[in-house]
């Protein structure tokens, strides 16, 4: 039977460090750093072919100046942004070995058709947009800008139709002669609800920080007293298209919470701190968390908090009257709510498991009698398949505390963003955005805060989502490969080491392109 | 229409598209060749720029081929995936360490204020070309020599040596696999340069190098086709999936498999003929002679590790556990949905060879890297 794989480990100071930890810390940080160059791309793409549209139809070689200053901060980002991802790809081999088995069937046709239809774009006029300028005409050149705006945006779609996926299992069925998962049906996969909020609210968070990259890069000149003309330009058509993408992440994110209310009931009550599921469920505005606290214990949640009653009802059922679980409910069940807990799915679980290794070695020996008992004990307990893994109903709940902070964290800076947003384009229209030094200041420290809230938003996806590596299906515990945490730990620090030194090279290019400037 | 094929053509199928992505990677592979040859070709800082912007061109897409051939296997057979990077995971880790090494080298190698110096940015790159490529040549290789590891009943792979992946270097036929291709990358290399920069000193030494980089590979290309054809294979019993050893399997497999056979002469004869005509006669066209000729090599060697009942990622732990790519593929539905997703794949081939059309119209030229977009280069 596969099992957690908690034998591998290595001691670090007095923390016993298992190759599950060493495997899930090193997926973190490939796909944190990975996601400090994406949503750049995804976002700066279209704005450098806004930029370049604006010059073919204008044709004011300004324009052209200004598009070759954002392509070439484009560039340096693009490369490392490559670099992270391809490692992601692969360490679905390397340290998820059995959650590629499980459930390549279905994972693995997202990532093939990302390449096909979305890196093979990027790529063929990735070459056009940076060398072609002299080698193909002004039309091609902008349509190859275009389509490499498009390729960035449609290899998010499949990336996040299989992350999706991993959040809201559908669209298949598990074989127990081949131990796996099996996709049953392709456009519940792609079309399923979690994955098309993900793809709306992930990309438009993307192009929220590419504006606020190019708003704060451009404020800094206004600050300098350089470039202002060009920089003013950027700040108008960013400031735009950061508004636009502003409001679409706050819906889109709106609809993104109603679907964890639904799918992840207990991401959503992490998400709050709610530990006792109530009616009018409020929503923590500000709150300090208690971090010793434990499911099923008597602590306060919290130290200190300011709530707003109703609003997680309404959230996460349209209703500020009705009820919304919490994580007690989920771990121990409420009988009055016509909840199951996790304490009771393990049950279930277990039997599951238990059934199914009876059914392979029946299979094995070829008593296919007993296989068919097995299997028919099995098929009636497999919902609850993954919970059977778990050791202890505790945990099935998420850590609290990070889920919480970065939940509050990037609400709280997606509700600032497309305020600075309006700020710069009334100043624009006014004619006086280079005399707004505050508003310039506040601008540039905003493409800090639009990495941390683009982060903040990552960690509660995939925190929020522990301890599953596929949704009630498999826990992380059993994804990872069958080798030592010292092997993991080993490459971890690798990767640490190598993508630290590239992001510093990267910041200090990009410093030095913009010292350049645009009119160099 | 696909939905009507039956499971065991639908893998079949797949085993040929991975080995089209598969090959045509083999050829792109040219990248890693010129990068390998700015230390050894060029000689002067113009002409390494000059090789390293030709290259820089096409770089990404050799990386996109090689992330595709990795999704297309995860897809279709993703019991290979799960056991092949989940043990041998210090190869493919190393792999995918100079491969990262090489997405940065091109943009960051030129720009002021880089950090670590263009020199450094170099030697990544040549890294890439010499031991990312020997590396993949050499978990190639395991195809036909097995790796040491088992599959329990839920498939859940165990690898039977603490080195995962890294004792595959060691084994003869392998090392010359990985060296034949890092020899074969830089034939390419030099050929792609002899057609695509116009800078006279530097054509004349990458004609030269076609040749005498073609000598070093002989050797590795003799141990390989040597080995092919009087090693034991690991061969399966169609009608109860067992493996079993099979005197002379890879040899029966060409004999069986005519057609295979004639791509791999054919193959070889074109890389020959395409070395020939640029070294000695004076042509430019020799890339597309070695590049093809490098693709109807690639779809050989998989089909020979592939097709004809072979076991294509043998087990020398437990012969049970080999991969077929019956066992190891995906469910039928899965390779039906990819096969529509796969008629794409002409449309993608159409519109790169448009663009690489467009852009390879003009050769690089001196005045081109110091002229408007001088900013831009690599």
């Amino acid at each position: 039977m596969l099992s957690a794989n908690t034998h591998k480990e290595v001691v670090v100071g007095d923390q016993i460090l298992t190759t599950v930890d060493w495997a899930r810390a090193q997926f973190a940080l490939t796909a944190m750093y990975h996601w400090i160059f994406v949503p750049l791309t995804l976002g700066l793409s279209f704005l450098v072919a806004f930029f370049e549209s604006i010059y073919v139809k204008t044709g004011n070689e300004e324009w052209k100046k200004l598009t070759r200053f954002w392509m070439t901060l484009f560039g340096v980002n693009f490369a490392i942004g490559v670099a992270t991802g391809i490692i992601l790809e692969f360490e679905f081999g390397t340290n998820w070995s059995n959650y590629s088995w499980m459930v390549g069937d279905i994972f693995g046709a997202p990532l093939a058709i990302e390449g096909i239809f979305a890196f093979f774009i990027e790529a063929t006029f990735f070459a056009v947009m940076f060398f072609g300028w002299q080698r193909v005409g002004k039309g091609f050149h902008l349509f190859s800008t275009w389509m490499v705006a498009v390729g960035s945006n449609l290899s998010a779609v499949w990336i996040l139709v299989a992350n999706g996926w991993m959040q809201f299992p559908t669209g298949m069925a598990f074989n127990p002669d081949k131990a796996r998962f099996e996709m049953q049906n392709f456009w519940d996969v792609a079309l399923s609800p979690v994955a098309v909020h993900k793809f709306t609210h992930t990309t438009s968070s993307a192009f929220l920080l590419a504006s606020l990259f190019v708003v704060g890069i451009s404020a800094l000149f206004l600050l300098q007293e350089r470039h202002q003309k060009m920089a003013k330009r950027s700040m108008v058509v960013a400031a735009v298209f950061g508004f636009i993408a502003s409001v679409f992440v706050g819906l889109t994110g709106d609809e993104a919470a109603f679907n964890v209310a639904h799918r992840q009931p207990m991401k959503l009550a992490a998400m709050e701190g709610l530990y006792v599921g109530q009616e009018k469920a409020p929503i923590v505005a500000m709150g300090i968390i208690n971090s010793s606290k434990k499911p099923g214990d008597d602590l306060p949640a919290f130290y200190q908090e300011v709530k707003i009653p109703g609003l997680l009802s309404l959230l996460a059922n349209r209703d500020p009257n009705s009820f919304v679980p919490g994580i007690n409910d989920l771990v121990f069940g409420n009988a009055e709510r016509n909840i199951v807990g996790a304490e009771q799915r393990m049950v279930t679980g277990k039997i599951a498991l238990a059934e199914l290794a009876r059914y392979k070695y029946a299979r094995e020996k070829g008593d296919e009698a007993e296989a068919a008992a097995a299997l028919a004990i099995f098929d009636q307990h497999k919902g609850d398949l993954g919970y059977g893994y778990l050791n202890n109903p505790a945990e099935a709940a998420p850590p609290v505390s990070t889920t919480f902070y970065s939940f509050h964290i990037m609400v709280v800076l997606g509700t600032l963003f497309p305020v600075i947003f309006l700020a710069v384009l009334y100043f624009a229209f006014k004619g006086t955005l280079e005399y707004q030094r505050w508003l310039n200041l506040v601008c540039f420290f905003s493409i800090f805060l639009g990495y941390v809230a683009s982060q903040a938003g990552w960690v509660v996806a995939e925190v929020g989502r522990q301890p599953w590596a596929i949704q009630g299906l498999l826990p992380v515990g059993v994804a990872t490969t069958n080798i030592a945490a010292s092997n993991v730990q080993t490459t971890f620090f690798i990767f640490l080491t190598l993508f630290t030194a590239l992001l510093l090279a990267e910041i200090r290019i990009m410093m030095k392109q913009i010292k350049i400037g645009p009119e160099a | 229409m696909i939905g009507n094929l039956d499971h065991s053509i639908l893998q079949q199928l797949w085993w040929l598209i991975a080995s089209v992505v598969g090959s045509l990677f083999l050829f792109l592979t040219f990248v890693q060749g010129g990068q390998t040859l700015i230390f050894t070709t060029a000689s002067t800082e113009e002409e390494k720029s000059l090789i390293i912007n030709a290259m820089g061109r096409k770089w990404e897409l050799t990386f996109t081929t090689l992330v595709l051939f990795g999704g297309a296997l995860f897809a279709a057979f993703p019991l290979f995936y799960a056991t092949s990077f989940g043990g041998a995971y210090w190869v493919w880790m190393l792999i995918l360490f100079t491969f990262i090494l090489q997405a940065v080298s091109y943009e960051y190698r030129k720009k002021p204020d880089n950090i670590l110096g263009a020199r450094t940015f170099e030697i990544f790159m040549s890294i890439n070309g010499s031991v990312g490529l020997l590396l993949i040549g050499a978990a190639v290789g395991t195809f036909f020599t097995g790796s040491r590891f088992s599959l329990n009943l839920y498939n859940s792979v165990t690898w039977g040596t603490p080195y995962h992946g890294l004792e595959a270097a060691l084994n003869p036929f392998n090392l010359a696999f990985g060296l034949f291709l890092v020899f074969l990358a830089r034939i390419l290399g030099a050929m792609y340069i002899v057609s695509h920069i116009d800078h006279a000193p530097l054509v004349k030494k990458a004609r030269k190098a076609t040749w005498i980089n073609l000598l070093w590979a002989l050797p590795f290309l003799l141990t390989i086709l040597i080995s092919l054809v009087t090693m034991d294979g690991f061969a399966v019993n169609p009608a109860t999936g067992e493996v079993f050893m099979e005197k002379g399997k890879y040899l029966h497999n060409l004999l069986a498999m005519p057609a295979v056979l004639v791509l791999l002469l054919g193959g070889l004869g074109s890389v020959i003929y395409g070395v020939a005509a640029t070294g000695f006669l004076g042509k430019n066209s020799g890339i597309w002679f070695g590049g093809i000729g490098t693709v109807l090599v690639g779809l050989a060697i998989f089909s020979l590790a592939g097709y004809n009942n072979t076991a294509f990622y043998p087990s020398l732990t437990d012969l049970q556990s080999s991969l077929t790519i019956h066992n190891a593929s995906s469910s039928k539905y899965t390779l039906t949905a990819m096969s529509y997703v796969a008629l794409a794949v002409p449309f993608v081939l159409a519109y790169v060879a448009y663009v690489w059309k467009l852009m390879d119209a003009k050769q690089l030229t001196l005045t081109e890297l110091s002229g408007e977009d001088a900013k831009d280069m690599y």
